[in-house]
């Protein structure tokens, strides 16, 4: 079944759940109906998009692991929490039994207290603000990790980093895109950092920037001019690149560019646009483990569905998003229920040892959040975001200091 | 204190970046000199000319200063249409209604980019784009010399043209004496929408030399908007050379802002620049008084 | 004008009633129609009653928000307190605005463009102000959802529909109420004719000012609402200049100036983005974008066809 056939079946079904009144189909526990909310238009539309592949892909590959038949009803909500709102009262009407998504923190308070007061559980694919779960939610769930976590992994994995290669940077310019995101990530990082011994490295500097920013050059003048080792970046995609670009342009070649946890630079935008430029950045992050099992039957679904498309630049929004979304079904396996109360039970007993995603189990503690989800140290080689550290999952080795772009 | 070579390296970039900030603030202030209606659409349309160089370049491998001709050309067919077809019927209803027609406008346009280009954010590849030159302790970056220099060049011409041409010289009148140019028999609509043309080949100028310094997403357009706005008014709505003035000011003083304060707060100054030129001198800097 | 009082009623009565009617999913995007129809009524008594163009109206929104959400964030006090707070800032803000403004003669275009400036002006401020969270934002604690709670405004969806209905319905009474009150007319010559209301006597400064602070403290509390409904505030969500449009988009739709065209406008405009949605989920067609676009065509079809907007339209073809 390709995409548009699939569409468009879901449509009839769609419309015929809209007509038959109170939801009878509710009454035949045979699939689990999954909202699927994400904002595949607006400002986050390319994040949106990526993250539904991780969706698209989940029928088929858990009917196969777990031999049980989901649907999803896939939501757009504009990147506007306004519309997050109303459709996820409209998934919640149309029969939902559990929702997914929605990327952004803010949305996903929004949908948060939609499915609180619905009763729905609601698995949030990935957000990072850490108050979502700190409100007293007994429906909301959360299997990412949290801006804290995504620091102190990010700077264990910058301390393992400088071990493996045996190196010992003295300095470290910090420069962040000042958004919700990158804010969350500053506050860690200055909370934890002075308390990390290990790390040989001091602030020299550390640079906002405006998340719209076009132009990067006086923070990059700046911050070259800090003289620092190397550059810790917590950026956004497209800031990144120009960011990248600007570096070159201003002759700026620190031993290297290490995000402590942020987006970016493991897209595939930042290697079409970068080329060559986007060789040897590095990005700790929450990743899927290439070696696990269940990686490659991912991969395999993934090919099919989109035959253009590599796994690896939707890795952490494809891969968060289908996790969500089989925590849902694992639960509607053991429940045998798609009563809402019934599987946010089962929610909660969630044990999932076989997973994509790096670290612990899945296992929610009592306030919906799963603990111990690994990062690793993703380096961009041979034109690949590829995994080379923790050591048990690394592909390769990490290269740090890293060339200069240019030999001159 | 920022060292003085850091200054003099922020200062020029701010500068080139202004220059061409200032070409697409040109269009927007022509258009209002003479059409009397603001562009809400300007960002937008300036995130279209950087598609079309895009997918000229992706195409044609043209380089993005070629492809000024023919996206201009497109340009000028589109404002045209544009104000012919949709905003001449709106030159006597109030300005809310004119808002709301170009609001209307951006939607589509942002979102059949959206549809057409898909949400991934695209640019050219040309060989000189991360070159620079050095100029003792000053690194001048190409791509933004040769933009900026397209800039000044396509205002130049423009100016000729208001200043030399007959039907410059009729543009102007209608500007001055709306009721005047109709007496003395001139097309008015049809010179609205020659301007509004021309409003949007700078547009596409500017855009096709944007694209250099940023890549391209459909969402990209309102913050050009704004940043158009806040440049004319500063330099004077309405005036040609307000506009470039203008660009630089604000592309100088973002840097300068940047630099010796936050430099995620640098709009906040531009606002503010703003909202001091309005009240203090309300027609900008180089503006007339209505 | 004989029918209009009936269909007030009948209006009224179908509103109060609604939440028995349709389910949970239709009263989330009625009680959106309703915040917009009340923001867009407020955006309407400086713009359709007064004749000043205010692009930035967000602004307001945001700080009322801002200014009863820290309350409560940081020293627990409700949202009553925290309404008055916002109220006296926004009309504080308001009167800065408008005194500058309108002390400097700046008008028409040059005014709408001087609000859009205080709105992003703001925006930017709040994203580099700690106290309220900066970008990363604030979040309200959402202790107890089940039974209202009208002292902290903590309730079921249900109690945020009337509470919205209320505040809908308290506008749209004042509004009626100013345009046959004597600042109504005065700000009708304005808007028609400022010099020649000037000539007359009026003293425009201080009426125009009144319009703005009247606005202003109305939308403050649509911000107000806004905090305790989503709970969760970031400066580039609530100030940004899409929110503006929006509150914008009603009244210009349904008819500026009128006392139905906000409430008409939010209705229909809400429920076409809804419906092309639904629309467009039943053929299939699940092209990101492809949506808005339908919208754009919509709106930009009526303002060129219904300059007025379509209340008065309508209004003529049902002889109200």
């Amino acid at each position: 079944m390709d995409r548009r056939t699939f569409n468009r079946n879901m449509a009839v079904i769609g419309t015929a759940a809209a007509l038959s009144p109170f939801g009878i189909a509710r009454a035949q526990a045979q699939k689990l109906k999954v909202g699927v909310i994400l904002p595949r238009s607006g400002y986050l539309g390319f994040i949106g998009q990526s993250c539904q592949k991780g969706a698209d892909l989940a029928l088929e590959v858990i009917k196969e692991m777990l031999g049980v038949d989901i649907e999803l009803m896939n939501a757009d909500f504009e990147s506007n929490v306004d519309t997050a709102r109303t459709r996820a009262e409209r998934l919640i009407q149309e029969g939902a039994n559990v929702l997914v998504g929605p990327f952004d923190s803010g949305a996903a308070a929004a949908i948060a207290q939609v499915a609180e007061q619905r009763g729905v559980p609601f698995v949030i694919n990935i957000a990072a603000a850490p108050q979502i779960t700190e409100q007293g939610y007994k429906f909301v769930f959360r299997n990412f990790q949290t801006a804290g976590d995504i620091v102190r992994n990010g700077l264990d994995l910058i301390g393992e980093l400088f071990q493996a290669t045996n190196t010992v940077p003295r300095t470290a310019v910090y420069m962040h895109v000042n958004d919700t995101f990158g804010q969350a990530m500053t506050k860690g990082i200055s909370a934890m950092l002075p308390s990390r011994t290990q790390l040989p490295f001091k602030v020299v500097d550390t640079i906002s920037y405006d998340p719209a920013a076009k132009d990067l050059t006086v923070e990059v003048s700046k911050a070259k001019s800090a003289n620092a080792d190397f550059l810790l970046l917590v950026c956004r995609l497209n800031d990144a690149i120009i960011l990248r670009r600007e570096m070159v342009k201003q002759r700026w070649q620190p031993m290297g560019i290490v995000s402590p946890g942020s987006p970016g630079m493991y897209e595939e935008q930042y290697f079409k646009t970068l080329g060559k430029l986007s060789e040897y950045s590095i990005s700790n992050v929450p990743w899927y483990n290439p070696k696990a099992k269940l990686t490659q039957v991912v991969e395999k679904a993934f090919k099919k569905h989109n035959p253009k498309d590599n796994l690896v630049f939707h890795g952490l929004n494809a891969g968060f998003t289908f996790e969500a979304i089989l925590i849902a079904a694992d639960a509607f396996k053991r429940a045998k229920s798609t009563d809402p109360k019934t599987l946010a039970d089962a929610i909660r007993q969630t044990n999932i040892t076989e997973k994509m995603t790096l670290g612990a189990p899945i296992k929610f503690n009592a306030k919906g959040q799963v603990e111990g989800i690994g990062s690793a140290c993703v380096q961009n080689l041979n034109l690949l975001p590829t995994v080379v550290l923790p050591k048990d999952a690394a592909t390769a080795k990490p290269v740090f200091p890293v060339p200069g772009y240019k030999k001159a | 204190m920022p060292a003085l070579d850091l200054v003099a390296n922020v200062v020029v970039s701010g500068i080139l970046t202004g220059l061409v900030y200032g070409l697409m603030a040109l269009g927007l202030s022509v258009i209002f000199g003479v059409v009397r209606v603001v562009n809400f659409a300007h960002g937008e349309m300036m995130t279209l000319a950087m598609y079309a160089a895009t997918v000229l370049f992706a195409a044609f491998k043209l380089d993005p200063f070629l492809a000024m001709l023919p996206v201009a050309a497109a340009f000028f067919v589109f404002g045209y249409a544009l104000q012919a077809g949709f905003i001449n019927p709106f030159i006597t209803r109030p300005e809310h209604s004119q808002f709301m027609l170009l609001v209307a406008v951006a939607i589509i346009l942002v979102n059949a980019m959206l549809m057409i280009f898909g949400p991934d954010a695209r640019n050219v590849q040309v060989d000189y784009q991360l070159d620079s030159y050095e100029l003792g302790p000053i690194l001048i970056d190409k791509g933004r010399l040769f933009a900026a220099a397209a800039a000044v060049i396509a205002a130049s011409g423009l100016f000729a043209f208001f200043r030399y041409t007959l039907t410059g010289k009729a543009i102007r009148a209608c500007a001055d004496n709306y009721l005047g140019a109709r007496v003395v028999g001139l097309h008015v609509k049809h010179l609205y929408a020659l301007t509004f043309g021309l409003g949007a080949v700078c547009v596409a100028i500017a855009g096709c030399a944007m694209v250099l310094l940023v890549d391209v997403t459909p969402p990209l357009g309102p913050a050009y908007t704004l940043l158009a706005f806040v440049i004319v008014i500063v330099g004077g709505l309405g005036s040609m050379g307000g506009a470039l003035l203008g660009g630089v000011l604000i592309g100088v003083s973002e840097a300068l802002a940047g630099l010796f304060i936050a430099p995620s707060a640098k709009s906040m100054f531009s606002f503010g620049l703003l909202i001091l030129v309005l009240l203090l001198r309300p027609q900008g800097l180089l503006g007339r008084r209505a | 004008m004989k029918r209009s009082p009936v269909l007030l009623a009948v209006l009224a009565a179908l509103l109060v009633l609604l939440p028995l009617l349709v389910g949970n999913y239709a009263l989330s995007v009625a009680t959106l129609i309703l915040y917009f129809a009340y923001t867009g009524q407020a955006w309407n008594v400086m713009m359709g009653f007064a004749g000043q163009l205010s692009l930035g109206h967000a602004v307001y929104v945001g700080v009322g928000a801002y200014a009863a959400g820290s309350l409560f964030f940081h020293y627990g006090i409700g949202p009553w307190a925290g309404v008055c707070l916002a109220i006296a800032l926004c009309v504080a803000l308001g009167l800065v605005i408008g005194f500058l403004a309108f002390r400097f003669r700046i008008s028409g275009v040059y005014f709408a463009l001087l609000t859009i400036a205080f709105a992003e002006f703001t925006r930017i401020g709040f994203d580099h102000l700690d106290w309220t969270g900066g970008p990363g934002g604030m979040f309200l604690r959402v202790a107890q959802r089940d039974t209202w709670d009208l002292a902290n405004f903590r309730g079921p969806p249900l109690m945020y529909y009337y509470a919205m209905l209320a505040l809908a319905a308290g506008a749209f009474a004042l509004c009626a109420w100013l345009l046959r009150s004597r600042a109504g007319y005065y700000w009708q010559a304005i808007r028609e004719d400022e010099e020649a209301a000037q000539a007359l006597g009026i003293n425009t400064f201080r009426w125009k000012l009144l319009a703005v602070a009247i606005s202003a403290a109305m939308t403050a509390v649509a911000g107000v609402f806004f905090a305790f409904y989503y709970n969760n505030l970031f400066p580039e969500q609530i100030f940004h200049i899409s929110r503006s449009i929006e509150i914008i988009l009603g009244p210009v739709i349904g008819g500026v100036g009128t006392l139905f065209g906000p409430v008409l406008g939010a209705t229909v405009l809400t429920l076409l983005s809804d419906g092309i949605t639904e629309a467009l989920a039943a053929v299939g067609w699940e092209i990101p974008g492809i949506k808005q676009v339908f919208y754009g065509v919509v709106l930009l079809a009526v303002v060129m066809f219904l300059p007025n907007g379509i209340w008065p339209a309508l209004a003529r073809r049902l002889r109200l």
